[in-house]
């Protein structure tokens, strides 16, 4: 299996796309599930860890509830309210916001900081499960889209964590 | 998305597929169609401008009606006023002015241009999931339920959070669906006609400033043009003052009507952004103590300093409907091996398959904005849109 696929450092990868696509090896979508958020501290932005039923057979409740916090103590780090952010926002209102176009905000900062992360997760943990993270800023920040693959040679039933899945791709 | 190519090799592939599958040269399944930006297929009734970097209200016409008094009255301030001031008085009058003058423009066409806290709505898988939700809840299916909402409990405070028909989401606490500009707003304060925008959450403050620099700029302008009148009456009387300035006749008239409205409104928004509440739920009453002994707004912060520096100087979220993005079509999902144990494939024959089958216009569809939901569907486009970072507009 592993050698159909070249590794990318010659960077031909027209010839390696051509290859993954004789592959033949599919993983078909075989459900979505959605982590809302969880708006018991107001509006800051905070998922619900409640583990999801459907992931049972798939994935250790912790390591779930690891992600989801992780994630939930990014967003509360890109939103605090304290020292830095008040000296952001004066600054910017000093500068008539000008300075935007050559800063990032510290919240665009952090959002790459989640992508990154969410990256790595599914890398390591949710791929190899045959699981994948959506992003929520694809989702406009409303829920936590998580998509289940099944192997399609294995007759429908779900298959372990052995089965084939997309992966994520930035 | 570009990453460097001193990225790490895996990193190197996950991003090198993703653009890759943008490009129409790999692949003979995908055809080549003029790319379109989000912005053109947006489904709220809002407008457009500068390829989608500026968002406005569909009527603008009352915009146009404030920009043109705030300009002319300026306009006339500093032609006509500011020579005699600055000659009798000081040459810091019309520097002082200028610089207000400067910034109530630039607050006001930010807060005009910017996006106020669009919800994007909902794809239709989520859609899906909530009414399979709800139906649950409810057990019925076939007929339209009543209002659906859902109970959250938010710093001891019950607060309903109501499902938008229109947006499929529920929304969150503090948002409202505008239906002048037919969006989900957060924290939706209310729709201005003379910005010709919502005010919502991510240019409240600029509104805040708008208002407030408006104030201090009338009363600047009404206070030195009557001085003006007055200098003028003293050497020369007063009719003949009116003779020799009318455009300051003008301006009085416009200020005095104005001043009044304006600081009023400034005189009310302060009140509400001290104690952290949007001007929707003040007219409600939502957190009145009308309502009952425990009604308690659970949005404050407790003092009015921390409810006015979280307010006017917290941090600004970004865009969260990515206007300027281009449409893509389902990116193929494809992925070496991580460490050689698990094998990663793709859906490509299902790619294929739709591709030929249902032609170049899905090609282009977003997942967001794709037709009927089904399952048997191809993944998400995880690396869609190119997110472009700096959008904080």
């Amino acid at each position: 299996m592993q050698g159909f696929v070249p590794t990318a450092t010659d960077g031909n990868m027209a010839t390696e796309f051509h290859n993954l696509q004789e592959l033949r090896h599919s993983a078909s979508l075989a459900n979505k599930i959605f982590i809302q958020r969880d708006y018991s501290e107001g509006t800051t932005c905070k998922f619900q860890t409640k583990f999801p039923s459907e992931l049972e057979s798939r994935i250790e409740w912790t390591l779930f509830e690891d992600t989801v916090k992780t994630l939930n103590n990014y967003y509360a780090e890109a939103e605090k309210i304290g020292g830095q952010s008040y000296l952001e926002g004066c600054l910017a209102c000093a500068t008539a916001y000008l300075i935007f176009l050559c800063m990032e905000t510290r919240y665009e900062k952090v959002l790459k900081k989640i992508a990154k992360y969410i990256q790595e997760q599914n890398e390591k943990i949710y791929a190899p499960r045959g699981l994948l993270i959506t992003d929520p800023i694809e989702r406009g920040m409303r829920v936590i889209e998580i998509c289940i693959y099944e192997d399609r040679g294995s007759s429908g039933s779900s298959s372990g964590s052995s089965s084939v899945s997309g992966s994520t791709a930035r | 998305m570009h990453l460097g190519v001193s990225e790490s090799m895996r990193e190197c592939e996950y991003s090198q597929i993703s653009t890759r599958s943008s490009t129409p040269m790999e692949t003979p399944y995908k055809k080549r169609t003029s790319r379109k930006r989000k912005w053109e297929s947006f489904p709220g009734r809002s407008k457009f401008y500068c390829d989608g970097r500026i968002m406005m209200a569909r009527q603008t016409g009352v915009f146009c009606l404030t920009l043109v008094l705030i300009l002319v009255t300026s306009g006339l301030f500093f032609t006509f006023d500011c020579p005699f001031l600055a000659l009798q008085l000081t040459t810091a009058i019309p520097v002082i002015g200028g610089v207000l003058f400067l910034f109530v423009l630039g607050t006001l066409l930010r807060t005009s241009f910017s996006d106020p806290g669009v919800l994007p709505r909902a794809t239709p898988d989520e859609a899906a999931d909530l009414e399979r939700q709800i139906d649950v809840a409810n057990g019925s299916t076939g007929y339209r339920p009543p209002p659906r909402t859902k109970e959250v409990v938010i710093n001891g405070q019950t607060v309903k959070l109501k499902y938008c028909f229109t947006c499929k989401i529920f929304r969150p606490p503090r948002a409202s669906h505008c239906s002048l500009c037919d969006n989900c707003v957060e924290r939706f304060d209310h729709h201005c006609p003379w910005v010709g925008n919502c005010v919502g959450r991510r240019n409240y403050r600029f509104f805040y400033m708008f208002i407030l620099s408006l104030s201090f700029l009338t009363i600047f302008i009404f206070a030195f043009v009557i001085t003006h009148i007055i200098l003028r009456s003293h050497r020369n009387g007063f009719l003949n003052a009116l003779k020799d300035s009318p455009a300051s006749v003008l301006e009085v008239v416009v200020c005095f009507f104005s001043v009044w409205s304006i600081v009023g409104l400034s005189g009310f928004h302060t009140y509400l952004i001290s104690s952290n509440q949007t001007t929707n739920e003040d007219i409600k009453g939502s957190w009145s103590s009308k309502r009952g002994k425990d009604n308690y707004n659970p949005y404050s912060h407790g003092n009015i300093f921390t409810n006015c520096c979280s307010a006017l100087c917290g941090p600004l979220p970004p865009s969260l409907i990515d206007r300027r993005g281009f449409i893509q079509s389902d990116t193929l999902q494809l992925a070496p091996p991580t460490n050689g144990i698990t094998m990663y494939g793709a859906t490509q024959s299902q790619q294929s398959h739709m591709v030929s089958e249902t032609g170049s216009e899905s090609v282009t569809k977003t997942s967001a904005f794709r037709a009927p939901n089904s399952f048997c569907r191809l993944p998400p486009p995880l690396s869609s849109s190119s997110r472009p970072v700096n959008q904080s507009f």
